[in-house]
């Protein structure tokens, strides 16, 4: 599929304050309540606040391990340097219809263009990683810009976090307080007893404490790395704002509370199962699934990835399961 | 608001599940920590998670551990209870371990020197330095998570902890 090149922004609406853009065929804008997704004659819209949540992810995941379907329609898979955006392509009525459009993206440009979009439709006081009760509403016209909310840097630790020069312990001192639905999690740090020379080596850390004083919502982010394995916790609340559509298989441990999945076909969205989750259980996730999680008290999730580059094309080519064991 | 969150423990914890409208429930390899660890011997590392040659194991601390060692880093989790953890610096990995990954139990401790010691609570989690060789206590029955690699210690008993029926939790 030949790159798309040709990005643009044009001028603020007269109305409503928001630039529209363009990125290869498809045209961006939004008003008060809606983002509107077009190609040619493939007309869509979603509420803007559900668009800049997912947009934010997509951003801040750098498109993330497969499919980042926003909603039903529009969504972007990564090919890792390069990103095909899509309308309908993953639905079933649009393609059977011809109606699905996909085009593909030097993954670097299109981060370009979505960045550009989430600075200037994220209004002052929106936080799109934000839970709904702990930030402001997306809609109206367009009022200052939150770029300290969109700009945060995925945290990922390079071996644990607490290890000296590794990811830091989140404390109050360095403005991460406790959520106020966390208000009850144990504070307190392991002992630790460290003998001269082995500073670097001997380590442990309060993980329920660390979730519990994240400060955004379904953003998993590095806390433990071995090789590819990479231990990805993240705290819960409210609607995972994609569907995430699997290009490998994807283990979830569910460490506080409750999450209730969602489980549609990766291809055609059909359902195919409802996963509930509380604390202790583990699920893996197909790889030829999509899946869309709930929590209505925060909770507290170990999400698991093998990182390794290699996996999609061993899915893709057979050579591997879309499924993580046979028993 | 006051907000309760809820941790499970070996004592009290309580399942969710898959229902499937068209699937297999055996694809989601669905089990719970706790449970596992609740009806397992004390320190055997059974599986309950696999994604290629990377596992999870959840394991039942009890009594003293025996010793053991991995070339490559491990990273252990308390899920319930309280345990200690022993760390000693090998002064020769020991021979076993560099014949393939994932943990190996040591018949005793080689020449070494100590590191340090770590007490786990609920929810902390430790880093089991590679070419270490690291043991556990626990005083009560307590349950272990870990980040590793599959190793001749690792226990594989799908159908004993899966979910195998679709079912509404």
């Amino acid at each position: 599929m030949t790159l798309q090149t040709a990005f643009e922004s044009g001028a603020p609406d007269g109305d409503t304050g928001y630039r529209p853009f363009r990125a290869g065929g498809f045209a961006f804008r939004r008003d008060r309540y809606f983002a509107y997704i077009n190609h040619g004659d493939v007309h869509h819209q979603m509420p803007v606040d559900a668009f800049l949540r997912a947009l934010m992810r997509d951003v801040a995941w750098g498109f993330f391990y497969g499919t980042v379907n926003f909603d039903d329609v529009l969504g972007t898979t990564n090919f890792y340097g390069e990103v095909e955006m899509f309308l309908g392509a993953k639905n079933e009525a649009y393609t059977r219809a011809g109606r699905d459009v996909t085009e593909r993206f030097a993954a670097a440009d299109l981060m370009k263009s979505f960045k550009a979009i989430l600075h200037d439709w994220t209004n002052e006081g929106f936080d799109p990683f934000a839970a709904p009760l702990e930030t402001a509403a997306a809609f109206g016209a367009k009022r200052g810009s939150n770029g300290k909310a969109i700009e945060r840097v995925r945290v990922s630790a390079r071996r644990m976090v607490g290890l000296p020069g590794d990811t830091e312990v989140r404390t109050d001192a360095i403005g991460y307080p406790v959520n106020r639905m966390f208000e009850d999690v144990p504070q307190d740090q392991p002992v630790v007893e460290v003998e001269p020379g082995f500073e670097s080596e001997v380590a442990a850390f309060n993980l329920f404490g660390y979730l519990s004083r994240s400060d955004v919502t379904w953003n998993p982010s590095v806390c433990s790395v071995l090789r590819d394995s990479l231990f990805c916790p993240t705290s819960e609340e409210y609607i995972l704002p994609i569907d995430h559509g699997n290009d490998r298989v994807e283990w979830f441990v569910q460490l506080s509370d409750e999450i209730v999945w969602d489980v549609k076909d990766g291809a055609t969205g059909r359902p195919r199962a409802r996963v509930t989750m509380r604390a202790g259980d583990v699920a893996a996730m197909p790889a030829d699934i999509r899946h869309r999680g709930y929590s209505t008290k925060r909770s507290m999730l170990l999400v698991w990835e093998n990182g390794s580059p290699a996996i999609p094309d061993l899915i893709r080519s057979g050579k591997a399961p879309v499924t993580p064991v046979k028993f | 608001m006051t907000f309760k969150t809820r941790f499970g423990s070996m004592a009290d914890y309580q399942k969710g599940g898959v229902e499937v409208f068209n699937d297999d429930p055996r694809s989601y390899v669905f089990s719970n920590v706790f449970d596992v660890a609740s009806k397992s011997k004390p320190w055997e590392r059974v599986c309950v998670a696999k994604n290629f040659e990377y596992v999870i194991e959840a394991m039942r601390a009890s009594g003293e551990s025996p010793y053991w060692s991995a070339r490559h880093d491990e990273f252990v989790v308390c899920m319930d209870g309280e345990v200690e953890v022993e760390l000693q610096k090998l002064s020769e990995p020991a021979r076993i371990i560099e014949s393939r990954d994932g943990a190996h139990r040591l018949d005793a401790l080689p020449p070494s020197k100590k590191m340090g010691r770590i007490v786990l609570g609920r929810g902390h989690m430790a880093l089991l330095p590679k070419q270490s060789a690291y043991r556990f206590r626990a005083a009560a029955p307590s349950a272990l998570m870990f980040q590793t690699i599959e190793g001749p210690e690792t226990v594989f008993r799908w159908t004993e902890i899966c979910q195998t029926e679709g079912a509404a939790p």
